[in-house]
This record gives C-alpha cells, sequence and structure tokens, in this order.
C-alpha cells in the first residue's frame, strides 16, 4: 500500500539497524524511553525490538491515555454512567478498565446506559437525537485529544445543547515527564518524544529536557522505519554529546504545533491545581478541566461524583511499568492474574498499554532485563 | 470420530457474575463461557468436540450437524444481508466439517414494527443463497418480539450435512510442516459491515465476502487425509481461528505477512482504524491445513474456482513454541498473534 509500504521496507530497517550499530558508543549502555504508548505498540507488533543493537533498550513510557486514568477517575464514570436518565459515553479501551467496584462494561451489564464513540462529536450527536436524555462524554487523553473535545463544547455551546456535559480527564505530557526525569530510581539517557501530542503542541515543550536535564530527545513518528531513524537521531546525539530537541516526524509536526487546536484547549480549559496520575501520584498543573465560563457543560459540576483516590490492586505493577521501572513480564500478575481478558491494570487494558502490546506481541521474546538502579 | 481426547491445557474458570459483550466476541471470554458452562452442564461426547458440526452417525449414515445464532446490525450492508448471512454461515460450518450440506432450518425472532418489505427482501436473499449453495430450507419457525426487544430482526439457522468419505479432518490430524492455506482475501466482512454502520464516516467501497465456501472444501476433498483440516475463519478473524488450532494441537503455526492477502481498501482502513486484518471477520472464506506435499496441488485447486482465485499458502505448522501462532513481520523480525480479547476496538490517538 502506497504511503504505507514505504515506511516498512526490510530493506531499508536492514541499512538502518547496521548503521545503528556502528553509531553506538563502545562500551556504554544506552536506555531511552518511548515516551507513547503508540511507539509502544509498534515496537512489539513490528518486532522492532529485536532488531537493536546489544547495550540499546527501550523503555516504555506514560503516554497511554487509557493506561494513567486512577482507579478513582474510572469510580467516578461507573458513578455518572449509573446516575438515572444518563447516557455515558465512551471511547471502547476505558469500557474494560476496571474500577473497584467494576468496570464500565459490568455497569452496563447492570442497566447502565453505556456507549461506545469514535468521537465526542459522535457524543454531542447523541445529545441532539436524544433530548429527553442526560449525554455525557468521559473525555481522556493528552493535548491529542483534547482538541476535539474542546472543539465539541464549542460547538455544544454554539448550538445551545443543554443535556451535554463532558466528564474531563484530559491531561498535558510536560508534567509526567519531568516527574520522570526527577525520579531518582531511573536512568535515561533519552527521549523518544511522541508524534500525535506533538502535531498539537510542536517540539517546544520539549526544550526544558534538553536544556535543564541534558538528555536528547527526538519527535518521531509511529512507521517501524520512523521508530528506528529516531533511535539512530538519538544515538548520534550522544555519541557526539549533543542534547538537543530534533523532530524526525518533519511530514507532521511543525515546531510550533497546531495553533488553532491549542487555541480551542485554551479557550474551553484550563490547568487544574493538581491531578492524580495512576502510578505517579498527584502532579501540580498536569490535568485539564473545563474553564468556569463551560460549567454548564462540566459534567464534574452538574453532578456529584464520588472523587476518592483509591489505591491501585495491591498485586498491580502498572505504577512501576507506566514509569519505566519493570518490565511488564516482571509484574507478578502479568499474564497469569492479569491478562487482556481480565484485567487487573490499565496497561493491559488498551492496545497502546505496555502490558497488552508485549502480552499479544512479545510472548515468544528473549526477556531483556530491565534498566531501574 | 477419534477416541484421542482433545489436548486442552488448563480447566476454563468462569468467575463473572453477569455475562457482558466481551462473552459474545469470540475471544477467550467466549471460549471461557463455553467449556466452564455450556460444556460442563451439557456435557457428551458429541459436543465435547467443539467443532464446527457434530459428527453424528445414524443408520450406517455419518451426518454433520449444526446451529448459528444471527445477529447484525445493520440488516443490509455491501455484497449481502442477514438473509444471505444466516444461509451461508451456516452451510460454511457443514462444509469445513468435510460435509455436503442437505438442508436447513431457520428460526427468526422478529421485532413489532419491523417492516414486511425487509422481511421479504431479506427472505427472498436466503432463498438465493440456499439455492447457490445446494441446500433446501426445509423447517422453520416464527416469533414476534414487542419493539425495543429484538434488534430489529434475528434468525437462528441449524443445518445437516452428509459427510463426505474421502476426508477426515481434525485438530489432531495437523503435523508440523503441515502447510496452511487461505482462499481468499482477509477481512472483508467485517469491514463492510463495520463501515455499513455509518458512524465512521469513512468513504470507501468494501463488499462483504458472505458466500457459501462448500464448493471450495468439496474441491479439496480429494487430497484425502493430506487434507487435515478445515475452518472458516468468522468471528475473530484467522487470528482468532489459528489460535484455536495451535491451543487444541499442542503445535505452532508461523505465518509469513507478506503473503497474507488483504485487499488495498481493507488494508487502508484497518491502518485508519487501528485494526489488524488478521482479527476482522470472514464470511466466504476457508483456511485448509494440508500435507505439505500437496499444498502446491491444493493451491492450484482452490484458485480454479472464482471465489478461491487469490488463494495463498500463508504458513506452515511447526511443533514449537507450543500452542502459540507467530507472525514473520514483513519488516524483519517475529512476533506473537494472539487470540483476540474483546471486540476489535479502533484506536484513540
Amino acid at each position: 500500500m502506497r504511503y504505507i509500504d514505504e515506511f516498512r521496507s526490510g530493506e531499508l530497517a536492514r541499512a538502518l539497524t547496521k548503521k545503528l550499530a556502528e553509531a553506538m558508543p563502545s562500551g556504554r549502555e544506552l536506555a531511552l524511553m518511548e515516551v507513547c504508548g503508540g511507539h509502544t505498540h509498534a515496537i512489539y507488533k513490528h518486532a522492532i525490538d529485536e532488531l537493536l543493537p546489544a547495550g540499546l533498550e527501550l523503555v516504555h513510557g506514560p503516554g497511554c491515555p487509557v493506561c494513567v486514568i486512577p482507579v478513582g477517575r474510572v469510580d467516578d464514570a461507573v458513578s455518572l454512567a449509573l446516575e438515572p436518565n444518563v447516557i455515558f459515553t465512551t471511547f471502547g479501551d476505558m469500557m474494560r478498565v476496571p474500577g473497584s467496584k467494576g468496570s464500565l462494561l459490568d455497569a452496563r451489564s447492570q442497566g447502565a446506559d453505556v456507549r461506545m464513540v469514535y468521537s465526542p462529536l459522535d457524543a454531542l450527536e447523541l445529545a441532539r437525537a436524544n433530548p429527553e436524555r442526560e449525554v455525557i462524554f468521559f473525555a481522556i487523553g493528552f493535548e491529542t485529544t483534547a482538541p476535539s473535545t474542546a472543539v465539541t463544547v464549542l460547538q455544544a455551546r454554539v448550538e445551545g445543547i443543554e443535556n451535554f456535559t463532558v466528564f474531563c480527564n484530559h491531561v498535558t505530557i510536560g508534567p509526567p515527564l519531568k516527574a520522570i526525569l526527577d525520579a531518582p530510581e531511573l536512568r535515561l539517557d533519552g527521549l523518544i518524544a511522541p508524534g500525535h501530542v506533538s502535531t498539537v503542541i510542536g517540539s517546544h515543550p520539549y526544550d526544558f529536557i534538553a536544556a535543564e536535564y541534558g538528555r536528547p530527545v527526538v519527535v518521531a513518528g509511529f512507521e517501524p522505519l520512523d521508530i528506528l531513524q529516531s533511535v539512530l537521531m538519538l544515538v548520534h546525539q550522544l555519541a557526539e554529546g549533543r542534547s538537543e530537541v530534533e523532530n524526525q516526524y518533519t511530514r507532521v509536526v511543525r515546531e510550533d504545533g497546531n495553533p488553532r487546536a491549542l487555541k480551542a484547549i485554551e479557550q474551553t480549559m484550563e490547568l487544574r491545581d493538581s491531578f492524580e496520575w495512576r502510578g505517579l501520584g498527584s502532579i501540580p498543573k498536569s490535568g485539564l478541566r473545563l474553564r468556569e465560563e463551560f460549567a454548564e457543560w462540566d459534567a464534574e459540576r452538574r453532578y456529584t461524583v464520588p472523587g476518592i483516590s483509591v489505591p491501585d490492586h495491591k498485586a498491580c505493577q502498572c505504577g512501576q511499568v507506566l514509569r519505566g521501572l519493570v518490565k511488564p513480564w516482571e509484574c507478578k500478575v502479568f499474564g497469569t492474574a492479569c491478562t487482556p481478558e481480565r484485567p487487573i491494570g490499565t496497561c493491559m487494558v488498551s492496545s497502546e498499554g505496555a502490558c497488552a502490546a508485549y502480552y499479544h506481541y512479545g510472548r515468544n521474546r528473549p526477556k531483556r532485563g530491565s534498566v531501574s538502579a | 470420530m477419534s477416541d484421542e481426547k482433545p489436548a486442552r491445557k488448563r480447566k476454563a474458570r468462569l468467575r463473572d457474575e453477569r455475562i457482558t459483550l466481551v462473552h459474545g466476541a469470540g475471544g477467550k471470554a467466549t471460549h471461557n463461557l463455553i467449556e466452564a458452562l455450556f460444556l460442563e452442564e451439557l456435557a457428551n461426547p458429541l459436543l465435547e468436540l467443539l467443532g464446527d458440526s457434530a459428527l453424528i452417525e445414524a443408520g450406517g449414515t455419518k451426518l454433520a450437524f449444526t446451529t448459528d445464532a444471527h445477529v447484525v446490525q445493520p440488516l443490509f450492508f455491501p455484497g449481502g444481508d442477514i438473509g444471505s448471512l444466516c444461509v451461508n454461515g451456516t452451510v460454511n460450518d457443514i462444509a469445513v466439517s468435510g460435509a455436503r450440506p442437505i438442508a436447513l432450518s431457520a428460526a427468526f425472532v422478529l421485532e413489532e414494527g419491523l417492516p414486511v418489505a425487509d422481511l421479504r427482501r431479506i427472505v427472498v436473499s436466503m432463498a438465493e443463497a440456499a439455492r447457490e449453495a445446494g441446500v433446501v430450507v426445509a423447517a422453520g419457525d416464527t416469533k414476534v418480539v414487542e419493539r425495543g426487544r429484538g434488534d430489529g430482526l434475528t434468525v437462528t439457522t441449524s443445518a445437516i450435512g452428509l459427510v463426505d468419505e474421502r476426508v477426515s479432518l481434525g485438530d489432531e490430524k495437523v503435523r508440523p510442516d503441515d502447510k496452511v492455506l487461505v482462499s481468499g482475501t482477509l477481512g472483508d466482512h467485517g469491514m463492510a459491515v463495520m463501515i455499513a454502520r455509518g458512524n465512521l464516516e469513512l468513504e470507501v467501497e468494501i463488499e462483504s465476502d458472505s458466500a457459501s465456501i462448500f464448493p471450495l472444501a468439496e474441491s479439496l476433498f480429494v487430497l484425502g487425509d493430506d487434507l487435515r483440516w478445515l475452518r472458516d475463519p468468522t468471528r475473530g478473524g484467522l487470528a482468532t481461528t489459528l489460535n484455536e488450532l495451535t491451543e487444541a494441537c499442542g503445535l505452532c503455526v508461523v505465518l509469513e505477512e507478506k503473503a497474507l492477502p488483504v485487499r488495498e481498501q481493507v488494508e487502508a482502513a484497518c491502518e485508519i482504524l487501528g485494526l489488524d486484518p488478521l482479527y476482522v471477520a470472514n464470511e466466504g472464506k476457508l483456511i485448509a491445513v494440508v500435507a505439505p506435499d500437496r499444498a502446491e496441488e491444493a493451491l492450484a485447486l482452490l484458485r480454479a474456482h472464482p471465489l478461491g482465485a487469490e488463494a495463498a499458502i500463508v504458513g506452515e505448522v511447526e511443533s514449537t513454541p507450543e500452542g502459540l501462532v507467530l507472525l514473520q513481520t514483513a519488516f524483519g523480525g517475529s512476533r506473537v498473534v494472539d487470540m483476540l480479547a474483546g471486540d476489535p476496538l479502533p484506536r484513540i490517538c
């Protein structure tokens, strides 16, 4: 298929891996974090990790929108879904994430009207079509999906649709990266920055990583050759002692991102003082909520949600997986008590979760060790 | 029928308190439900084999017997409708059991308010599919349920067929080095229906492959014992069907990504949605496992029929790693192809 096959050529991959092996600084072990779950998925799906030279390791990061939602927020969602007269709409992956009293799918089997949508605009359409019902949209994701929620809320205001609200769980990518870089237990040499988020925010938000933490960053695309090339760019920087923000995904990502999308977010949302992340705890100024002027469309203002912080299942190590401290297969319940079919933690639910990616694609692989100090 | 007990590794457990949609998606939860509830309570030697059809000996005749409930939204989609689907789906289960379908029964559950014109269109389509498949609809039943309780229309069809004496198929017949063939492009039906639902806003023309595959299956019966195993990869796609095989026989199947036939439109739609054609349903395809020295002959037999024009040898059976399906990626690596867990979902971002 055109525009796809070119980025998956086995021949070019062999040439790149050869260059990569030559570029590796001798005697050094390198650990690079692929921040985005989409990258993790592609790495396992195309078995890219098998092509890397010895001494080079990829560490999975926190960039999976489903994975970072803490148990307490899932409980809030289930509680909203069980409100009378509500149609609760969500992306499909969130349906199976277990809360402390079951998942949205369980709520649905108990009579809650939970529906899968592909976009918040689909949820708004449901609100138009069912004026006697209350439609709530479970908004999750980084700056990648936040603009579509923002645009939907703006549209709801333009049309004066009153039976539509958003349960806003949007988060920003910068703060968790800072939290990971500040943690003493993980040694990282560089970051493969998320491509889709960067289409919105551009590459400048990563400048602090290169400047303050001295770590090179490369914004990467999602095809296997994109990822290999980005790894090569990082290794070149490290071998040359540079730490810069470079953009491999130039066919999509601009330095300044997408100003219109950013404006829509800015217009409708503001940073919360603090937001709880699975595995990373509460991080100041990391989550978004609707601005006061859009209170009418804010589910958290229109309804009462429990809002209780609930610890992860005690056997679950998603938190450590999300911080790159534990490899999926090192978790005690991986593949036994926790499977994609019956997940305990979020990393096993989403196709972008490191555990699900490894479970689906990687179980035939030799297991490489973790990088925690 | 073989006396050997199928090799099942672990005992399935059903811990759920309620049925959720995951139980119907054809993946692991469906298997658990079948094994830990239905098989547990209805245990008998015919059912325990969990074949596409039960093979029954009666008065010196060997019969294949199967049933299938059909629920699809929308009722009409490019390339077919619930009428053709409910004939072909059931007939195909008979065909892959190594039998010639003879007769069908059909039980309709109609929802109050269903337009009679729609029902007629569906039944006309059934009649046409039955004619093409060489079967008659010999018995039927109709019930009407209140509005809101019926999804428009559901049909359950059962079928009997005469087992062809030349072949004897089964998980236990599969040997290392055997070749795996598919009769044509993957994922057409599932993607056609997903797009026909209209909420993806993809403008691409993909038709369901709904068809009777009996002529394809029959063309392979001349291979005799060298034809080891046949299945139609419906819900859960090629990946799930092959995982069922490897789990049952304890061997490994290695697929070659470059060899997998996938229509460009299907591949493109899957790319956009983040789906994998290996997991998308087919309704007019068969997978055959044949002895290695007859693989080319089998391929020629399939390609001789219009429905098998795009048939391909896509992989082979190996002895290890036990119970896994692997894919040699076009990119040069190798990965696991797991069984589907839950419905395939488009990606979020």
